[in-house]
């Protein structure tokens, strides 16, 4: 290691130390980089995949109401899966690298999505259980080292609070109906109670990369603390309910403050994790003929922004629309005194400031006009 | 996998209400400007978190070094009588 490098680090070092964040450009190690980029990868590949479950229920919904509601919730998981895929690539991956691991299989995704949706009790116990953990897990990364995975998780909990208390009044719902609607409910949680706890991952002694990643400030705290803080606030939650959670061994313990409960299958989470889940075929194979699918349209669409490029070259270059949409490097150059002659386009100047402020060249349409 | 060229870049802007500046809230892909506009709607202002946005592509973007001791920054670090903290006023003038 060179002694720039030394510095390099100690700044990195001196940045978690005072726990502030790391920007896209800053220098940091090899290994911090891989592990977030596995990290948010995965979060991302899990929200775009975790469309797919809900989705299934979108054409049956019961009522308008709940399949607006519905279809607003699985958007945003779109929308979740966006942010996620934005911060990853500050990275120096590319969106194409990453939509093509998750389609290779070589980047995992929650193990949760690869259970099946069979009733839409479903819909409302996963916005209960599956979207009340992953809060439990990201309230604490809006806290994390890196900045872009901090700043996405900031905008998706502010989203996911919807998603869960959606899925709580739609079970609210069916719990006030039929004796066969309160069993529906019940069952329902008996079948997604044991994969939420697994959403937590391994126990810490079985978790390898827990503590580099505490050591880092990219995790804020550990999988059984998360675990335990996701138990504690879901059994008053289940009692207001009125339904049981499936574990015998769940009981408040007065010496430690917290429920005790029981051990999650944890071969199941690995034959789960290692593809062999309920799921897992099925959501790849979604996820591949969506990409497949939807290739003619991102080729149309690259097409005609060519097209329009080349049009507009094509064209004189005196209308101000015209020059705005060329690429810059191909644009007739400006000189500084054109451009101060130029009306007051630019983005903040006002008319009276513009003729001082703007020295830079500028797309002169403006978003504002758009 | 594919020989597939990937949309560029670009970052965006949202003003949250009118009186605010736009700021930056992401970023996202798309084929064309206007293509971006529509995208930054749907991924950044499904909750009425804006009333007006910007797009601009991530490499028409000019940046200063990422380093925050950067010489670029130096001459603000030394000039203490810019701020109105450096001037001494005895309490009791009003409204200072």
């Amino acid at each position: 290691m060179t002694s720039t490098d030394a510095e390099l680090e100690q700044q990195f070092d001196e940045v978690i130390e005072r726990n502030d964040r790391i920007e896209p450009r800053d220098w940091m190690p090899e290994g911090y980089r891989r592990t977030l980029v596995r990290q948010i990868a995965q979060h991302a590949h899990s929200e775009i995949i975790g469309m797919q479950p809900e989705g299934n229920w979108i054409t049956r919904a019961p009522s308008l109401r709940r399949k607006a509601i519905l279809l607003a919730k699985v958007q945003d998981e779109a929308g979740h899966g966006l942010y996620l895929y934005s911060a990853t690539e500050t990275l120096g991956i590319s969106r194409m690298e990453l939509t093509e691991m998750l389609i290779e299989g070589r980047q995992k995704y929650s193990s949760i999505f690869n259970y099946p949706t069979l009733s839409y009790a479903d819909v409302g116990t996963i916005g209960w259980l599956v979207d009340g953990a992953a809060i439990c897990n990201q309230v604490p990364l809006c806290r994390t080292s890196y900045g872009p995975y901090g700043r996405a998780m900031i905008r998706i909990c502010k989203e996911e609070s919807f998603h869960q208390r959606q899925g709580y009044e739609l079970l609210m719902t069916m719990m006030r109906g039929t004796d066969e609607q309160r069993a529906m409910v019940q069952e329902s949680v008996n079948r997604f109670w044991w994969p939420s706890l697994m959403m937590f991952g391994p126990p810490d002694a079985e978790s390898p990369n827990t503590a580099q990643s505490m050591a880092w400030g990219i995790k804020r705290n550990t999988n059984d603390d998360l675990r335990q803080r996701f138990v504690d606030m879901s059994v008053p939650q289940a009692e207001a309910l009125g339904v049981t959670l499936p574990d015998p061994e769940l009981r408040w313990n007065e010496d430690r403050g917290h429920h005790d409960f029981g051990e999650p299958d944890w071969d199941e989470f690995m034959q789960v994790v290692r593809g062999n889940g309920p799921c897992n075929a099925q959501r790849m194979a979604h996820r591949r003929r969506a990409h497949e699918d939807g290739a003619w349209v991102r080729e149309a669409a690259t097409a005609f922004a060519e097209r329009t490029v080349a049009e507009v070259r094509g064209a004189p270059a005196t209308s101000l629309e015209a020059s705005a949409l060329s690429d810059p490097a191909e644009a007739p150059q400006r000189t500084v005194a054109e451009v101060r002659g130029a009306p007051a386009t630019s983005l903040e100047a006002s008319p009276s400031e513009a003729p001082a402020r703007q020295i830079a060249p500028q797309p002169p349409s403006g978003e504002e006009t758009r | 996998m594919t020989d597939e060229k990937e949309w560029p870049l670009y970052e965006v802007f949202v003003r949250g209400k009118r009186g605010l500046n736009h700021v930056h809230v992401g970023s996202l892909h798309a084929a064309d400007d206007e293509m971006a506009l529509r995208h930054a709607r749907d991924v950044y202002t499904r909750r009425n978190e804006g009333v007006s946005i910007w797009v601009v592509r991530a490499d028409d973007i000019t940046a200063s070094s990422p380093d925050e001791k950067d010489p670029l920054f130096a001459p603000a670090g030394d000039k203490v009588y810019r701020h109105p903290t450096f001037y001494t006023i005895p309490d009791d003038v009003p409204h200072m």
